[in-house]
């Protein structure tokens, strides 16, 4: 049973094209896994590999390589659009996790409470993907499709996430609602990223998590905050039939589907009025 | 050579030094330093990257090496404790801090501790508390309540005092191994490469089974030395720990009755267990209908766990005195409820592990455990042999809060190594250390109590259905002890309170830290707040008036003539329970003009409990002697379990016998060099086992006074090999060497053995069940978030009588351990067989749940305690749970019935309130 480890991405990715191996980076979410199989299996480390690593400004946007890790997203020198992508980096689970834990492995995971879900949604990431054959772009929502479900392809590879350029003078905010502070799995969670002029909200983006299968945007909810100061956005009345359309939580250990959808709503306009405050008026 | 093969050799620089390993793939670091470079001080709590303990630095970053392929290690730097507080200025300095504030308990997570607050210190030299909890948040501790270790880390000023004499704040005798990570827990005994067991357990609630060929099975795989089924057992295939009750197989024969039951284990080499997947083992299952719940058990009809017991009903307690009906019905107002709380899981940080050998033709364990003479007692029944054909070795022990009374993993290691004649170890899996050991049990509580305008009691009614699970365990010792203390600590001079424990198909329901007294706090004390609030009067004053006192009866008819401290817990509250109220009035005045969501509340709860067995006798023996060379020895068999009985034991023996604490050598515990101290449970040792170490000290400080031929004042003084004995002006020198010796080596020596003096309890449950009972009150402030749910315990004034404080920095760290442990049934914890089987769905306070705890010690001295001393271990647990249920209700009007107070739960009595 080998353990592969490559400097080389396309070296990386003929290996994987030649054979079935797990792909290993931070290691979190794949050994507590690991130990419940109770099979070994061949591993491909990638957490070496160039060109997989580091955040970077890029034409049109910027680049986070698949192996960077939170503790890298949360001290990254980022604009305050990042903010609440920031928040959630420092808040998956907790530091010894953030220092192993890669952004790529956390959206493979495809867990309905990835803390990275949110906050990248309301950034309109795209997930860049590449295999032996070749490389392709997708958008987060579309890569992520199901509750531990990706269109990750046999060989391939998640490379990077490419997140265009965010609206100006955006702010940016990620609430976590658990039953613990730390090392908690969120009961639900929302990322909000808001720009203001003259003192209300210009444009919203919302997405919650842990809510349905993947991550989800609330493009009505976002409409109807517009228009409104932060002050009255937090008074906004519940209507989820409206707002919370396409969240379909379930009961578990950590709270009921109709608790679920009760605080989505408050997390939703908390994490706005977050935002705000760290948004530019215009 | 392909570019993505990797060396088979791994080199790294561990502590400073070159490290080289051969780590097979999937491999993990933590299991690559423990196993193939010795470094034990990485400690394995969950596996999982749920706990933390096996924190270590990572090119200078904190990670879990639980969780790092030893192979990404490669050329880095790794800093473990051992290497941190041996070379690092910050970890040294954290070295010492951790002892001087007691940081350390059971110090199974001390090294994580300190190794993430070295990556903090190294960043930022002076943090505040807040940083502290955001860079130790995630590590989890289960004894210390993390704010001695928060104050360690900031360096907050330590409050030592003395020199070791009964009533100074010392550090622990044993703290130094403890924050270097030497200390040896039950995995870390076990030789490099030694055979490892692994049990196959029950997938199902209730399942008969058959095995396929189970030689075949083992013949055909390399790697498998052993088999071991029911069919090993050479004794009795049953354990347990009260007589009468003792029901519980090592493995299952025909039928598993509760999920995670064990029904037969292998012995292999490493590479063979590591790859041992239990779905493999030759066995069919036949999954049989459940009892989940004790409706359910109680059923007619219902299929019987155990056939002896008719009904599933183990048995059931009663306690009845005056006439509860008549003083219910003359009541000026009563108040009742229905109470409802789950499983608890013990949660220690060290799962069971241990190891054993064959030596001379005794069987040697070596594990973790709270009672090693009941293990012993539990071993020779299960072997057949007699007592002295084996030797228990208690490692030491990473938390045990009542679970690691029960034997665990002892008869599996005895058996695989009496079976192979070789070295057997097991640890383990966090999954199967929650499924298959005992947990707290589940309460079903219907209380009705009575009062008069003028407040005072007038009737209380108290009937409980415990779930004990598929075996008795500690059950018989709940049922009996609820209805003695589920009065709390007041005058109840018409009571009635009758339980039933009741098996069912769950994981056997045992001991945990108060004995089914939390529980039945939770009813009692809820209720009690309702019935100030029917009756207008403040709940604070409503307590104080029916406070028990010196001169009145317990419900048991007991009659205390001195140490009854509940009033004094209650009066020093007052100053507290005056400003916290008043600083939440304003604070929820505030909130509610900018329309916020938070509110805040103050509650306060109470109890008592009482020491050492219900009625039964109970005693330790210590032994002590003085060598020929000088040396002091005092042979300690209290488990120390994290409390701090290695301390305070060695404080009472220094004081009665008259030299410093640190002329004192610490022996064992080690049955074979012990005498039976009894069992670290009910809070016994320091008033049970403290005793028997007074009368020891003052047995041999007799003897040595007697050969002096000095008075009782005769002041002592030991020094190289010679005994000074001051009396007035004169001094005799006694020199030791010339003296003859005992057969254990001593020139001076005694063996004291105490018995608390207890009564049976006639069957109205009146009698003396108690020599002494210590009090506690306490107070929670708490914030509500009524949009979320959510509570935070914003701040705890604990008031404990303790009648004589032995080391005051170890009390509070008992109390604050005992909080957190409270604060986490109140608010978070629930055991589901099946579902929250590991520590990310079974959720324990973090370090940034736990608020700062004000500490009242309050000393009305017990007439038998030593020095006055009283138990404390399992009071400071007890008021915790319905303190933040009642401040709960302060901050929202709600009548909260159940716990854990999750935000959902809460959410949703706030929505059914509101509607």
């Amino acid at each position: 049973m080998p353990y592969l480890q490559s400097r080389s991405l396309d070296e990386a990715l003929a290996e994987l094209s030649a054979a079935p191996l797990a792909v290993v980076a931070g290691g979190t979410d794949f050994f507590p896994a690991e130990r419940m199989r109770q099979r070994s299996r061949a591993i491909l480390d990638i957490s070496r590999t160039e060109g997989l690593r580091g955040i970077a400004r890029v034409p049109g946007g910027w680049r986070i390589g698949a192996t960077s890790t939170w503790s890298e997203v949360a001290r990254a020198d980022l604009p305050p659009a990042f903010d609440g992508l920031r928040a959630a980096a420092r808040q998956v689970g907790a530091l010894q996790i953030q220092t192993s834990g890669t952004v790529g492995g956390n959206l493979c995971n495809a867990s309905p409470a990835a803390d990275g879900m949110p906050p990248l949604l309301t950034l309109e990431a795209e997930v860049e993907l590449a295999s032996a054959a070749g490389r392709r772009r997708l958008p987060l929502d579309r890569f992520v499709t199901g509750v531990r479900r990706t269109d990750l392809g046999p060989g391939e590879l998640v490379v990077a996430l490419h997140l265009p350029e965010p609206p100006e003078g955006a702010g940016a905010a990620f609430v976590k609602l658990g039953s613990r502070k730390y090392l908690v799995i969120s009961i639900a969670m929302a990322a909000a990223l808001v720009t203001l002029r003259g003192g209300r909200i210009a444009t919203a983006r919302i997405a919650v998590g842990a809510c349905s299968p993947v991550a989800r945007p609330l493009p009505a909810l976002a409409g109807a905050l517009v228009g409104l100061t932060p002050a009255e956005a937090l008074a906004l009345p519940a209507d989820p039939e409206r707002f919370m359309a396409g969240l379909r939580p379930i009961d578990d250990v950590r709270g009921s589907a109709s608790y679920r959808l009760d605080v989505a709503h408050a997390l939703c306009l908390r994490a706005v009025a977050e935002a705000a405050r760290g948004a530019a008026d215009a | 050579m392909r570019d993505a093969e990797i060396a088979a050799t791994v080199t790294f620089i561990l502590n400073g030094s070159a490290a080289e390993a051969a780590p097979r793939p999937g491999e993990t670091l933590s299991e690559t330093l423990r196993e193939r470079l010795g470094a034990r001080d990485v400690k394995i709590g969950c596996n999982a990257g749920d706990c933390g303990a096996c924190t270590v630095l990572l090119d200078g970053a904190p990670v879990c090496a639980c969780l790092v392929p030893t192979q990404q290690a490669g050329g880095r730097r790794v800093e473990t404790a051992a290497g941190l507080t041996r070379d690092d200025p910050h970890g040294r300095s954290l070295a010492e801090r951790f002892q001087d504030h007691g940081a350390a308990q059971c110090g199974i997570c001390t090294p994580g501790m300190i190794t993430a607050a070295v990556a903090l210190l190294r960043e930022t030299p002076a943090p505040d508390a807040a940083m502290v909890e955001e860079a130790l948040g995630g590590v989890l501790c289960r004894c210390t309540g993390y704010r001695k270790i928060i104050d360690a880390v900031t360096g907050a000023p330590a409050a030592l005092s003395g020199t070791g004499r009964v009533g100074d704040a010392i550090r622990r005798t044993d703290g130094a191994a403890k924050v270097s990570g030497a200390e040896a827990y039950g995995d870390d005994v076990a030789p490099q490469g030694t055979l490892e067991l692994r049990i196959v357990r029950s997938p199902h609630a209730h399942a008969g089974f058959v095995f396929g060929d189970l030689d075949a099975w083992a013949a055909a795989r390399p790697g498998i030395a052993a088999v071991l089924t029911a069919a090993d057992v050479p004794g009795e295939n049953r354990f347990g720990v009260i007589p009468g009750f003792i029901d519980q197989p090592v493995f299952a024969e025909t039928r598993a009755r509760f999920r995670g039951e064990a029904v037969a284990a292998i012995v292999a080499t490493p590479e063979a267990a590591a790859d041992f997947d239990p779905g493999d083992f030759p066995v069919r299952w036949e999954p049989l209908d459940a009892l989940a719940t004790p409706a359910e058990a109680e059923a007619p009809g219902a299929v019987l766990l155990h056939p002896e017991r008719p009904g599933n009903l183990m048995c059931g307690g009663r306690v009845a005195c005056g006439d509860a009906g008549a003083a219910l019905s003359r009541a000026d107002a009563t108040v009742e409820g229905r109470f409802l709380t789950g499983f608890v899981e013990h949660a220690y940080i060290e799962p069971e592990a241990g190891f054993a050998r064959v030596v001379d033709g005794r069987v040697e364990i070596h594990a973790c455990t709270q009672a090693p003479v009941m293990d012993l007692e539990a071993m020779a029944a299960i072997l057949g042999v007699g007592r002295d054909r084996i030797r228990i070795l208690p490692t030491a022990v990473g938390g045990g809060f009542g679970s690691k009374l029960d034997i665990s993993v002892q008869p599996y290691l005895a058996l695989g190594a009496l079976k192979t004649g070789r070295e057997v170890r097991i640890a383990y899996s966090r999954t199967e250390s929650m499924q298959s050991t005992t947990k707290r049990h589940p309460a079903e509580m219907h209380v009705r109590i009575g009062a008069m305008a003028d407040g005072r009691l007038s009737g209380l009614v108290f009937e409980g259905v415990f779930n004990t699970g598929a075996h008795s365990s500690w059950g018989p010792t709940v049922a009996n002890r609820v209805p003695v203390h589920a009065s709390g600590p007041y005058r109840v001079a018409d009571y009635r309170a009758e339980t039933r424990g009741i098996f069912t198909h769950n994981p056997p329901a045992g001991a945990f830290r108060g004995f089914g007294v939390p529980q039945a706090a939770i009813a009692q004390e809820v209720l009690f707040d309702e019935l100030a609030e029917r009756l207008g009067i403040d709940p604070l004053e409503f307590r104080i008036l029916n406070a028990l006192e010196n001169g009145a009866p317990t419900v048991c008819g007991q009659v205390f003539a001195q140490g009854v401290g509940i009033r004094a817990c209650l009066e020093a509250l007052r100053p507290a329970w005056a400003r916290e109220r008043a600083s939440v009035a304003e604070f929820n005045a505030g909130a509610a003009a900018t329309g916020s969501a938070l509110c805040r509340g103050v509650g306060i709860g109470a109890g008592w409990y009482g020491c050492g067995n219900t009625s039964i006798p109970n005693p330790s023996t210590i032994r002590a002697g003085i060598t020929a060379e000088g040396t002091v020895v005092l042979h300690q068999g209290a488990m120390d379990i994290g409390q701090g009985a290695n301390t305070v034991i060695s404080q009472i023996f220094a004081e009665a016998l008259g030299l410093p604490v640190a002329a004192v050598r610490r022996l064992g515990p080690d049955t074979d060099l012990t005498p039976d101290a009894g069992k670290t449970s009910a809070s016994r040792q320091t008033f049970v086992s403290g005793n028997a170490a007074r009368l020891c000290g003052a047995s041999l400080r007799a003897a040595v006074l007697r050969a002096a031929n000095a008075g009782a004042g005769a002041g002592m003084a030991l020094d190289a090999g010679t005994l000074a004995v001051r009396e007035g002006g004169r001094t005799v020198q006694i020199a030791l060497a010339g003296l003859p010796t005992d057969a254990h080596g001593y020139v001076f020596a005694a063996e004291e053995t105490y018995d608390p003096p207890t009564q049976p309890l006639d069957e109205n449950g009146q009698g003396v069940p108690y020599a002494q009972y210590g009090y506690a009150a306490h107070l929670a402030v708490v914030e509500v978030d009524r949009a979320l749910g959510t509570t935070r315990a914003l701040h705890f004034t604990a008031a404990h009588d303790l009648g004589r404080a032995i080391n005051p920095m170890l009390v509070e760290g008992q109390i604050h351990g005992g909080i957190a442990q409270g604060l986490g049934m109140a608010l978070m914890e629930e055991y589901l067989p099946g579902r929250t089987e590991n520590l990310h769905d079974y959720l324990i306070p973090t370090i940034g749940d736990m608020p700062p705890v004000t500490t009242i010690i309050i000393e009305e001295p017990d007439a038998h305690g030593p020095f006055g001393a009283k138990g404390l271990g399992e009071h400071v647990l007890i008021p915790t749970a319905p303190a933040l249920l009642n401040a709960i209700g302060h901050a929202t009007g709600l009548r909260l019935r159940r716990v854990p107070v999750t935000p959902a739960a809460l959410a949703a009595a706030l929505k059914g309130a509101a509607s």
